[in-house]
C-alpha cells in the first residue's frame, strides 16, 4: 500500500494524544496518590486536545473531495471510518467536561465517572482508529486482531512517556509512574514484534484464486496498460526486502529499545525529564517509522491481477 | 433481480472493445466523465471501469493465453458498500447494482481498499470514486430499442464473449449458461460472493510435440542437414 503521509501522521500523532488523555484521566481517578497538580492535568489534556486536533486535521488532506467530509459519519452502522470519526468528535465534549470539573477542582464519584469516561472513550477511538484497517480482508497483513491492539498500545505508550515528561516537572512525581510506562512500552514492544512474526507466513490468496485457474500455473503476460493507474499507485508501491528488515530493526531500536534504556536510566535516578524527552522524540521516530511500514509491508489482492503470484 | 455478467474465458480475443465502448459510453453519463490525464503525454493514465489484462494459463505445451476482462462485480455482500462513510457507495435493492453518488463521495478512497477486484477507481480530477455502473443509464432507457438495453461492453464485443442478465431468474441465459459451462467465481475465499461469472476455456485436445530421435543413423542425418545450406 502507498504509504500516505497526512494517515501516517494523523494515526500517530492524534493515537498520542487519546493516550496521554486517557492515562492523565485514569491516574486522576484511580491512583492513591496524585501524580499532577490540577494544573498540570489541564495542561496535560490540552497537550493531548492539541496532539488529537491536528493529527485529525491533517487526516482530512488526503481527501480528494474535502468538501464533502462533513458526510463521513452517516454510516455508523456499518462503517468503522464514519465510527472512528463519530467517536473522535464526540471526544471533545467530553473532554470538555472533564476539564471542567478538573477547573473546579472536583472531587467524588463524579469526577471520577467522568475522568474513566473520558480515558475509556479515548481509548475506544484509537481502537476504532486500528478497525479501520483491521476489517479490511483484502489486506491480510491488517486483517488480524493485532492491528487494533498495535494501535493502542503504540498511542498508550507515546502518551505514556509525554504523561511522565509532564508529571516530571511538578512536585508529586513518583516512581510508581516510571515504572507504569515502563510497562506499557514493554507491552507495546511484545505486540509490535508479535505482529511482525504473525504477518511473515505466506498465506492467503494466490494468482490461481483470482484467476479462478485452481489447477493450473498462472503467469501474467501483460497488465494492459502503459502507464501508472490509480490502482497501481495505490496498491502496487513496493519495498526490497533488506530495506524492510532494516526499517523494521529501526522501529525496534527507537520505539522501543531507547526508550527502555531511557526508563532505565531515570529509575537508576537520572535526570527524569531529560530522560524522557530524548525516549519521546526517539519513539516518535520509531513509531513514524512503524506506521510507514505498516502502509509499505501491506500487500493488496489486486496485486495479484498485476502479477503478484500471492499477497 | 440479481443484475450481473458472464464472461467466456474461452472466447475472449482480448481486443479490448468492451473498454473502449464502456469508456465512450460512461464518459457522457451518469458517472462521467471519466477523466484522463496527460491523454496526449508520455505516461497518459485515466479513469476505466474495465480492465483486460493477460495470463498465460498451465505449462508448455499445455499453455493457453487467456484474456481478461474485468469490471465491477457487484457482490452480494459488497465490503466497499459497508466501508464507505458517507453513504456515497450504494447498492440498490431492487437489483443489485452497486453505485457510487458523485454528489457525496468524498474521495477517501476507503471502498477502494474494500474491494479485492480493483473494480473502483479514484477521479483524480474531480477527487471522486468511479466504477462500472451496468450502464444503469442504459438498461432502463425506454427510447432505446429493446435488444439494446443492455451494457455498452456486451453490445459491443464482437467474439460474443459478454452476457448480460438476471442471475435470480435460473432460466435466464446467464443463469443457463453458468450453470452449463461452470461459470466460476473470481476469490470465492473473500467471501464477496461476487455476481458476475467467468466461464473456463473449453477443454482442448492434448497438444502433440515433436520428441528427438536418438537413434544415431538420424543424428547424423540431422547433422548433416544443418552442414548444407540449400
Ligand atoms: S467488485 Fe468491488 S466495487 Fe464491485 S461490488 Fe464487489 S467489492 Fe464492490
Ligand atoms: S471514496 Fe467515496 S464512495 Fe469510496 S468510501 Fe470514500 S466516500 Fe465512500
Amino acid at each position: 500500500m502507498h504509504p500516505a503521509f497526512s494517515v501516517i501522521f494523523f494515526t500517530v500523532t492524534s493515537g498520542a494524544g487519546y493516550g496521554l488523555f486517557a492515562i492523565t484521566a485514569l491516574y486522576q481517578a484511580l491512583a492513591a496518590q496524585q501524580v499532577m497538580s490540577p494544573v498540570q492535568v489541564l495542561v496535560s489534556c490540552a497537550i493531548a486536545l492539541f496532539l488529537i486536533t491536528i493529527g485529525l486535521i491533517s487526516s482530512t488532506f488526503h481527501l480528494a473531495n474535502p468538501k464533502n467530509a462533513w458526510r463521513a459519519f452517516s454510516r455508523v452502522r456499518t462503517s468503522w471510518l464514519a465510527r472512528e470519526g463519530l467517536l473522535a468528535i464526540l471526544f471533545y465534549p467530553i473532554a470538555a467536561g472533564y476539564l471542567y470539573l478538573v477547573w473546579q477542582d472536583m472531587q467524588g464519584a463524579v469526577m471520577n465517572a467522568t475522568a474513566i469516561l473520558a480515558a475509556v472513550w479515548a481509548v475506544v477511538t484509537i481502537f476504532s482508529t486500528g478497525m479501520i484497517y483491521a476489517c479490511l480482508k483484502t489486506i491480510r497483513q491488517w486483517n488480524n486482531a493485532l492491528t487494533p491492539v498495535n494501535y493502542i498500545m503504540l498511542g498508550v505508550m507515546l502518551g505514556s512517556i509525554i504523561f511522565v515528561i509532564i508529571a516530571s516537572i511538578g512536585e508529586g512525581m513518583s516512581q510508581g509512574v516510571i515504572t507504569t510506562s515502563a510497562y506499557l512500552i514493554a507491552i507495546a514492544a511484545v505486540s509490535k514484534l508479535v505482529y511482525f512474526f504473525w504477518i511473515g507466513a505466506p498465506a492467503g490468496s494466490t494468482i490461481n484464486t483470482a484467476t479462478s485457474f485452481t489447477n493450473n500455473m498462472v503467469r501474467l503476460l501483460d497488465v494492459g496498460h502503459t502507464a501508472g493507474t490509480f490502482l497501481t499507485d495505490e496498491f502496487g508501491f513496493e519495498v526490497a526486502r533488506t530495506r524492510l528488515l532494516a526499517l523494521r530493526w529501526m522501529v525496534a531500536v527507537f520505539a522501543f529499545v531507547v526508550p527502555a534504556l531511557m526508563v532505565w536510566l531515570s529509575l537508576a535516578s537520572g535526570p527524569v525529564t531529560i530522560a524522557y524527552v530524548v525516549a519521546l522524540l526517539s519513539a516518535f521516530g520509531g513509531v513514524l517509522t512503524e506506521r510507514w511500514l505498516f502502509f509499505a509491508e501491506a500487500r493488496h489482492v489486486v496485486n495479484l491481477y498485476h502479477g503478484s503470484q500471492q499477497c | 433481480m440479481k443484475l450481473g455478467l458472464v464472461i467466456d474465458l474461452d472466447t475472449c480475443v482480448g481486443c479490448n472493445a468492451c473498454a473502449v465502448a464502456c469508456k465512450q459510453w460512461n464518459t457522457s453519463g451518469t458517472t462521467g466523465p471519466l477523466s484522463d490525464l496527460e491523454p496526449y503525454g508520455k505516461d497518459p493514465t485515466g479513469v476505466w471501469f474495465n480492465r483486460i489484462r493477460n495470463y498465460e494459463v498451465g505449462e508448455y505445451p499445455d499453455n493457453k493465453t487467456v484474456h481478461f476482462p474485468m469490471s465491477c462485480m457487484h457482490c452480494e455482500d459488497a465490503a466497499c458498500v459497508t466501508v464507505c462513510p458517507t453513504g456515497a457507495s450504494y447498492k440498490r435493492e431492487e437489483d443489485g447494482i452497486v453505485l457510487v453518488d458523485q454528489d457525496k463521495c468524498m474521495g477517501c478512497n476507503y471502498c477502494a481498499w474494500a474491494c479485492p477486484y480493483g473494480a473502483r477507481e479514484l477521479d483524480r480530477e474531480q477527487g471522486v470514486m468511479k466504477k462500472c455502473t451496468l450502464c444503469v443509464d442504459r438498461i432502463y432507457d425506454e427510447n432505446l430499442p429493446e435488444d439494446e438495453r443492455q451494457p455498452a461492453c456486451v453490445l459491443t464485443c464482437p467474439s460474443h464473449a459478454r452476457y448480460f442478465g438476471d442471475f435470480d431468474d435460473p432460466n435466464s441465459e446467464v443463469s443457463v449458461i453458468s450453470r452449463e459451462r461452470n461459470g466460476e467465481s473470481l476469490m470465492p475465499e473473500m467471501g464477496y460472493q461476487p455476481v458476475n461469472k467467468y466461464l473456463p476455456p473449453r477443454a482442448k485436445t492434448k497438444v502433440q510435440t515433436y520428441v528427438n530421435d536418438t537413434n544415431p543413423i538420424s543424428k547424423v542425418k540431422d547433422w548433416v542437414n544443418r552442414l548444407v545450406t540449400r
